[in-house]
């Protein structure tokens, strides 16, 4: 047992910090063992709750013929059933392409698509009545694989490319090419909380909403927009969810329109609690894809060239895919400079629910693909994979992304690589694998380091902005609102540290509130990292505008002038005189000084031409590297991870405890995603077949590795963001991306002469087929998945 | 006879007459008790945030075992002790586990955490010290958490384990203890409902015979942990459930040197220490049974007669050689385990007919046993396949083998070609072994689903054969988890 985690204060702030930097618990905690926090379903309702039920559809394809609902209705405790045709405003709960119906009402796109919603005085009732619907559908054959998409040229929106030079003479020129296919799989979020969502009905068509969604704001406006009604009806509330993970960006909308439309016709509060599988049927997921590439390099494996085609499965509508395939294209490059090179992308339509934002949106498939051309290219030439990375690494004259924005941290980027080779001792242990695997018949070993730039930013620009809302009472007590959204990841804990810090207080003074679209509007969705680098900022902009208005009138009070206010430890000092932070704030109000601000936030310097391809999407890159080592049986493709060492790169922590818990919680969801997390659909009838946490396999409390050393690394943003930190939501998701290629290396093991084919995730299945294939007899048909096919 | 559930919680007894009898615990807690802390998160006991704590009486003493109050039904609670989340702090002052989760940053969204907390608190309450890391791993195995990485909750149980125990508990458990003496009234049958909708409890073999007799279309409960997804999940409308958790004799274990008899309602959990007596495996594959949720609810009869073709003992336990035991109105009856498996979820079981223990033929001088589960997460999965051999040596020479396969076939089944060609062959000549290793196509044709495809599933067992072979000839560095107490500890 080996198990650390370090931080490092990388020296002195300007002024010594009571609040930030400090490892403080979440703001919840206690409430979470006591189980005293509560969910949207754990709220009392109010008397004369309905429970809300949804219909799905048997096919995964074809035009609705009839929707028979007379058993429904019938149904013991049934009060309404909810169709298309009650919609009073648009039917469509899509965040901007218009194709999600809320309920299907011409065509199916996908198998268990939302048909009708059941209301009825239990919810035990409206369960059992939504399944006796009889449904008619002129079935057609399913889309289901990306091939099946390539074949009809089916699509959800259009091919998009970008690139720079000539990719064709460079391939054309190299001494050595390759080309290849991987297939990655999607994931499923399994937040531990369902999708829920608790609508009550108000005056003159008022709706209230509580929704456990990472975008209030998106909730309110389609809640707005399928009742018909001004956004200013439509108030959404959301204090925390149990998990969110990219999917309940817009995956929370349906439930909560739902409910409130039930609410709107019924005039009673409606609840809306997804039941486990019916949430894993109804809820889009991570793309999956078929990534075709083609690279060309020299004997050290420097790549001249390199051109990938991205196949992404993004189910039977749009929903995110535009920004999810784009940020896979912004990370196609990972850590590498390519001289040439061309990145195509393809947004399939399948007849599988629509595929959506999940942690690392798009960019881990990116980068896995290129952490695997990596081994290719370590395998032909039989050079280390670690020093074929550092060949291709960012450097300075060699640091301009395929889309032009320029790396301005190679330094950090090769630095975080070169410490964690060190500390992880990855030669030595090379080595010793090395002889493990000469000796060893059945089991053999791997190890592998790869590396992490994440760009940080919302792609699409708008995105980019936040508010806060920030109350100062006469007691002292402070009132704290933002537009992020808490699902776990401790953003009320770090901008309640940034606001105390702000006002030099106790942080208990400071009173966490429930993010609500009446408090701060048009807000961005929790995501993209970003929910600190914004509302952070937000939060200290609207307390600094207090905390100047404070002072200033401590200036005016004791004769001196404002800079020389201070506010630290409860107190307030104003030369020789000094009081506390609630006497000011009562002198405050007894001389009209307005004790409430509204903070507002915009990244600057950021920029994207998406037509052109042009401009600095990200406002920063953050870094982080791991090296893993596992260990394979080769007789039944199952396998350990051992070892793990990350350094990961948050520039100046606000709460190191905060973000350790995000790079490990991230990594082991990664890990999660690239081993043993494999979805299935039926291929036929296009049905999800893992749809429960007995058929779904994220990782368990033995799957992390016993040896895990964690450590952060001492850098400062060199962007003025809040309190030179950087965001760390998505980044650490990536560090997985040394499992998997940890496992390939062991299978290499095996023939060092022939290439690894092993498809994400590597399932014992995918790891024993790619055994089966380096010994000359590779296995006919395919893991469940659709891994490990023999081309 | 008895017309009321009975249990306490927070040291009262608690009296039902109305539930219905597919009640979950769950479903009591939340919607009657306005307990909340205990989260549903699946509907069906595989993530763990419906953790609970219950108590039962053993030898005068409260035992303390975790369970997925999803699928745990109500009535199952009779003469039990329910402790959630809520009831474990003692006036605002946390108990040792919920403090080190705070400590050390063990939540993160806090959804699953009172099922983590739950997990804990049974094996701080009740685990022997000192507490190792795997120890905790298995604590936790039934408990899903996706935001944390688990690193700082597995810290965090180890940090609360160490530290010198806290005996606050105790106050509560002596009482329970006197409550749960009081409301125990062995003897009674317990019947709640009406002869349209019941749950019932026979306390005694007869009293269970006559009412089978009377309703012969009654679901039979064990340990709910397949029941109870009918329940959540099929929405079945079942309205008539035999419980044999109130039949004593049915949980007894009975052990000669050549024979360990097993009752029905024996819970994984209390199986567990004397199959891992018989071989180091089969303790290994009960570590890997579910989780420590599904071990104290499921029970060894339950796992037999649901018939899933997946089921983790019956292979094992048919490698081994076992003898079912049958009963019912018309008497009882014995048959070979193998026999009992019919077709596809088939049993040979007569309506009214229920399952009263299982003879495990154990090992003798000369016999080796291996057996493999291969799952796609090592912990709280279902197998891909799931092999066991038990084999009799004659000095290097196989004299007989009994090979049993999981996942293989609609049903558990032997691989009676297999055995023959293993017998007479010599462990000291690999190249031997082919006829053996061929013959497993001959008995087995696999299918492919969601877990793993046909091809995956021969090669595997075919694989897991050559590799019980290799260990058994004394072959090393065979799995990534070394066997327990050596290659060659059953010789």
């Amino acid at each position: 047992m080996n198990i650390r985690h370090e931080f490092d204060d990388t020296g002195p702030d300007a002024e010594p910090l009571r609040h930030v930097r400090k490892p403080l618990p979440h703001d919840s905690a206690r409430r979470h063992v006591m189980g005293a926090a509560d969910y949207i379903d754990d709220v009392r309702e109010p008397a004369g709750t309905l429970h809300v039920a949804i219909g799905m559809a048997p096919k995964a394809r074809g035009a609705i013929r009839s929707i028979d609902l007379t058993a429904v209705r019938a149904h013991p405790g049934v009060v309404r059933v909810l169709t298309a045709a009650d919609v009073p405003g648009k039917n469509d709960v899509s965040p901007a392409a218009g194709d999600d119906p809320m309920f299907a009402d011409t065509r199916i796109g996908f198998h268990g698509q939302a048909l009708f919603a059941v209301l009825a005085e239990t919810r035990d009732a409206a369960r059992r009545a939504a399944k006796t619907a009889i449904v008619e559908i002129e079935e057609e054959a399913p889309s289901v694989s990306v091939e099946d998409a390539l074949e009809r040229a089916e699509t959800v929106l259009p091919d998009y490319g970008f690139g720079r030079g000539e990719v064709a003479p460079a391939l054309d020129g190299a001494p050595h090419r390759l080309q290849g296919s991987l297939r990655i799989g999607g994931q499923e979020h399994f937040y531990l909380e369902g999708q829920a969502a608790l609508a009550t009905p108000g005056e003159e068509g008022d709706i209230h909403v509580l929704s456990s969604t990472q975008h209030p704001t998106e909730v309110q406006h389609v809640i707005a927009r399928v009742l018909g009604i001004p956004d200013a009806y439509v108030t959404c509330e959301v204090r925390r969810m149990g998990g969110g993970f990219g999917g309940k960006e817009s995956q929370a909308t349906q439930w909560a329109a739902i409910a409130a439309l039930g609410a709107h016709l019924t005039k009673r509060p409606c609840k809306v609690r997804l039941d486990r599988d019916d949430d894993f049927v109804l809820t889009g997921k991570r793309h999956d894809f078929r990534s075709d590439w083609r690279v060309g390099f020299d004997d050290e494996g420097v790549i001249a060239g390199f051109a990938v085609t991205h196949n992404a499965r993004c189910g039977y509508s749009a929903d995110l895919s535009q920004g999810v395939v784009d940020r896979t294209m912004f990370h196609s490059d990972n850590s590498y400079f390519f001289p040439a090179v061309r990145i195509d992308t393809r947004r399939l339509l399948t007849n599988t629910v629509s595929n959506t934002a999940f942690r690392g949106f798009g960019g881990p498939q990116g980068m896995l693909m290129i952490e695997h051309v990596m081994d290719r290219i370590a395998w032909a030439t039989g050079r280390d994979p670690l020093d074929v990375r550092y060949a291709n690494l960012y450097r300075p004259g060699a640091d301009v992304t395929p889309y032009g924005q320029t790396v301005e941290e190679t330094d950090t980027l090769r630095a975080v690589v070169e410490t964690l080779e060190r500390t992880s001792e990855y030669r030595t242990r090379r080595a010793a694998i090395a002889a493990f695997n000469d000796r060893s018949k059945i089991l053999k070993k791997g190890i592998a380091l790869t590396p992490v730039k994440f760009g940080i930013s919302f792609t699409l620009m708008h995105l980019n902005q936040a508010g806060a809302l920030v109350h100062v009472y006469q007691d002292g007590s402070v009132h704290l609102n933002h537009g992020g959204t808490e699902m776990g990841q401790g953003l009320y804990q770090k901008i309640a540290q940034v606001v105390a810090e702000e006002f030099g207080i106790a942080i208990e003074r400071v009173r966490i509130t429930a993010t609500s679209t009446g408090k701060v509007p048009n807000t961005a969705p929790t995501a993209a990292s970003s929910g600190t680098d914004l509302n952070g900022m937000a939060a200290k902009i609207a307390a600094g505008a207090i905390k100047a208005r404070m002072a200033a009138r401590a200036a005016e009070r004791f004769g001196i002038p404002q800079e020389e206010v201070t506010f630290r430890d409860d107190r307030v000092f104003a030369g020789n005189e000094s009081l506390t932070f609630a006497e000011l704030a009562r002198d405050c109000v007894m001389h009209r000084v307005h004790l409430s601000e509204a903070g507002f936030y915009r990244t600057p310097t950021i920029s994207w031409d998406r037509a052109n391809a042009k401009g600095r999407p990200f406002l920063y890159f953050a870094y982080g590297a791991a090296c893993s080592e596992v260990i394979v049986d080769t007789l039944t493709g199952e396998y350990k991870v051992t070892r793990v060492d990350i350094l990961h790169d948050v520039g100046r922590s606000i709460n190191p405890a905060i973000d350790i818990g995000q790079i490990e919680g991230g990594f082991v969801q990664g890990m999660g995603w690239l081993t043993t997390e494999e979805l299935v659909y039926d291929e036929t009838s296009g049905r999800l077949r893992t749809h429960a946490p007995s058929t779904y396999k994220i990782p368990v409390a033995s799957d992390v590795p016993e040896d895990l050393r964690v450590a952060l690394f001492p850098n400062t943003n060199r962007m003025e963001t809040i309190y030179r930190s950087k965001a760390v939501g998505e980044p650490p998701v990536m560090l997985a991306n040394s499992v998997f290629c940890a496992l390939a290396d062991a299978v290499h093991a095996l023939d060092p002469a022939r290439p690894v084919p092993l498809d994400a995730p590597a399932t014992p299945e995918a790891v024993l087929r790619a055994c089966e294939a380096l010994r000359g007899n590779p296995l006919p048909g395919s893991a469940p998945g659709g891994g490990g096919r023999v081309a | 006879m008895r017309d009321a559930i009975r249990f306490t919680r927070n040291g009262t007894i608690r009296e039902i007459r109305d539930a219905h009898p597919r009640a979950t615990l769950l479903d009591w807690l939340r919607l009657e008790e306005r307990a909340t802390g205990t989260k549903e998160g699946c509907a069906e006991g595989d993530c763990g945030a419906c953790t609970v704590a219950l108590g039962r009486l053993i030898e005068g003493r409260v035992v303390y075992e975790p369970v997925n109050a999803c699928i745990v039904l109500l009535g199952q609670c009779d003469g039990a002790d329910v402790v959630s989340v809520e009831d474990i702090a003692a006036d605002g002052a946390l108990h040792p586990v919920q403090e080190a989760m705070v400590a050390h940053h063990g939540s993160q969204c806090g959804f699953c955490t009172p099922g983590i907390v739950m997990s804990l608190f049974t094996l701080y309450e009740e685990g022997a010290r000192p507490v190792e890391r795997a120890t905790v791993n298995d604590a936790l195995a039934g408990n899903l958490c996706r935001c944390t990485g688990y690193r700082p909750i597995v810290d965090a149980a180890l940090d609360a384990c160490a530290a010198p125990r806290d005996r606050r508990f105790e106050a509560h458990r002596e009482a329970t203890a006197r409550a749960l003496a009081e409301i125990a009234a062995a003897g009674e049958d317990l019947f709640v409902g009406d002869e349209t909708r019941f749950f019932a409890a026979p306390a005694s073999e007869e009293s269970l015979c006559a009412l089978l007799a009377r309703h012969p279309d009654a679901t039979i409960l064990a340990g709910a942990t397949d029941v109870g997804l009918w329940i959540t999940k099929a929405l079945m409308e079942i309205e008539k459930i035999v419980w044999l958790g109130r039949i004593e004799a049915l949980r007894e274990t009975h052990a000669t040197p050549e024979t360990l008899t097993l009752g029905a309602m024996v819970s994984h959990a209390a199986a567990h220490e004397a199959l891992a007596a018989i071989d180091p495996d089969l303790g290994e594959l009960m570590r890997r049974f579910g989780s420590a949720q599904v071990r104290a609810s499921g029970t060894v009869g339950g796992n037999i007669a649901n018939g899933s073709p997946i089921g983790d003992l019956p292979p094992a336990l048919i490698a081994l050689g076992a003898t079912l035991h049958l009963a019912g109105a018309k008497g009882t009856r014995t048959l070979p385990l193998e026999d009992f498996f019919i077709a596809y979820r088939r049993q040979d079981r007569e309506p009214g007919e229920y399952v009263r223990a299982v003879d495990i033929d154990k090992l003798r001088k000369h016999d080796v046993f291996r057996c493999y589960k291969v799952t796609k997460r090592f912990d709280e999965d279902i197998s891909a396949v799931m092999g066991a051999f038990r084999l009799r040596l004659d000095g290097r020479r196989i004299a007989s083998a009994r090979v049993a396969f999981g996942g293989m076939a609609a049903t558990p089944k032997r691989a009676p070609l297999t055995e023959a060609a293993l017998v007479g062959l010599d462990l000291d000549d690999e190249l031997a072994w082919a006829p053996a290793l061929d013959a497993l196509a001959r008995d087995y044709r696999p299918m492919s689903d969601h877990r793993a495809s046909s091809e995956y599933r021969a090669l595997v067992a075919r694989n897991l054969l050559f590799k019980a072979l290799a260990e058994i000839a004394g072959a090393e560095g065979t799995r990534i988890a070394p066997r327990i107490g050596g290659l060659a500890a059953a010789e």
